[in-house]
């Protein structure tokens, strides 16, 4: 890996793919911020989440929670399990985007799965920084400006059920575990936590049943342990 | 109570984020703690939808919204973009709620 500077060709390249996964995802904020009023969120709150959480599965799970009825601290909860798959991408990004200092904790806002994806397969060092901030930062800003159009939408819609917004939730979470279900031990894993989430509705309060499925995710840790090494 | 939940999640999102950056790999990279925290994502948003889907409260359930997710599986399959998807999923459940 080297510092080489970036021939301008594959800089332009960079920032012009960078971009287009930045609008594409930066636009779905406006779902988010629809559906977190759906679930009885202020404005205020909703735009708050966006700007300060800033991770979409984590914010769509604990308004998710807040909407079936289950207290904000599970759905908080569930939101910071969630959260810890960026824990993993910040390892791998690591060495590559080597930031120290007040640069590094900058960046860690912008730490999400598309400014991941954008950067971690690239070369060099001026390249994978650049594939991050192009991403994380044009995702952050048109997520926080979809977020609040869809929110001030929301708030003049109505009952939200009448709209569907209710089911637009669970495809949401849907669309955000898709590309995980490649895997054959993985979709065996969302069937199992579905079917305990599900089994658990009646006995636990609102809130839980996500949280008991995270223990599928536990066991089936340990159970596929690979050969000792 | 909201706000803080929202400024709980808000603050240990960071600290998550800011961690990978900065914490030494050895102490994270380990085979157990990688396919766990590869499979929570995958249980937790699983979960989700089932909960969001079939249940209202302590009660399972079966009505409009699982069309929606019929409709939103439909247009994964598809590979329609996320918009399309979510608000698709809307469209089709209130739709049946009209009809039904």
């Amino acid at each position: 890996m080297t510092d080489a500077r970036l021939p301008a060709t594959e800089r332009r390249a960079i920032i012009r793919d960078s971009l287009g996964v930045g609008v594409a995802t930066g636009a779905y904020g406006v779902s988010f911020g629809a559906v977190s009023v759906a679930a009885g969120l202020s404005v205020w709150q909703t735009c708050a989440l966006s700007l300060l959480v800033f991770t979409g599965a984590s914010q769509f799970a604990l308004v998710g929670v807040i909407a079936t009825g289950g207290a904000p601290m599970s759905g908080a909860l569930t939101a910071l399990l969630l959260g810890t798959r960026n824990t993993l991408y910040g390892l791998r990004l690591a060495p590559l985007l080597a930031w120290r200092g007040p640069r590094r904790a900058l960046a860690a806002h912008v730490l999400l799965d598309e400014s991941t994806a954008m950067s971690v397969t690239r070369e060099t060092r001026a390249a994978a920084r650049l594939g991050f901030l192009v991403t994380g930062v044009s995702i952050f800003v048109l997520w926080n400006l979809a977020t609040l159009a869809g929110a001030v939408a929301g708030t003049t819609l109505g009952d939200p059920r009448r709209y569907g917004l209710d089911a637009a939730v669970g495809a949401a979470f849907l669309a955000l575990l898709w590309p995980r279900l490649h895997r054959r031990s993985n979709q065996v894993v969302a069937l199992a936590a579905a079917a305990v989430a599900l089994g658990v509705v009646p006995l636990a309060p609102l809130g839980v049943p996500v949280l008991a499925a995270a223990g599928v995710a536990l066991v089936a840790g340990a159970l596929t342990r690979g050969p000792a090494r | 109570m909201i706000w803080t939940a929202v400024l709980v999640t808000a603050v240990g999102c960071y600290l998550l984020k800011l961690a990978g950056l900065s914490v030494p790999p050895r102490i994270l990279e380990r085979p157990l703690v990688e396919r766990v925290a590869d499979l929570i994502p995958v249980a937790l948003l699983s979960a989700l939808v089932a909960v969001q889907v079939f249940s209202s409260g302590h009660e399972q359930v079966l009505d409009a919204r699982a069309l929606g997710l019929g409709a939103a599986v439909v247009l994964l399959l598809l590979r329609a973009p996320f918009l399309v998807v979510v608000f698709g999923a809307a469209a089709v459940a209130a739709g049946a709620r009209l009809l039904l």
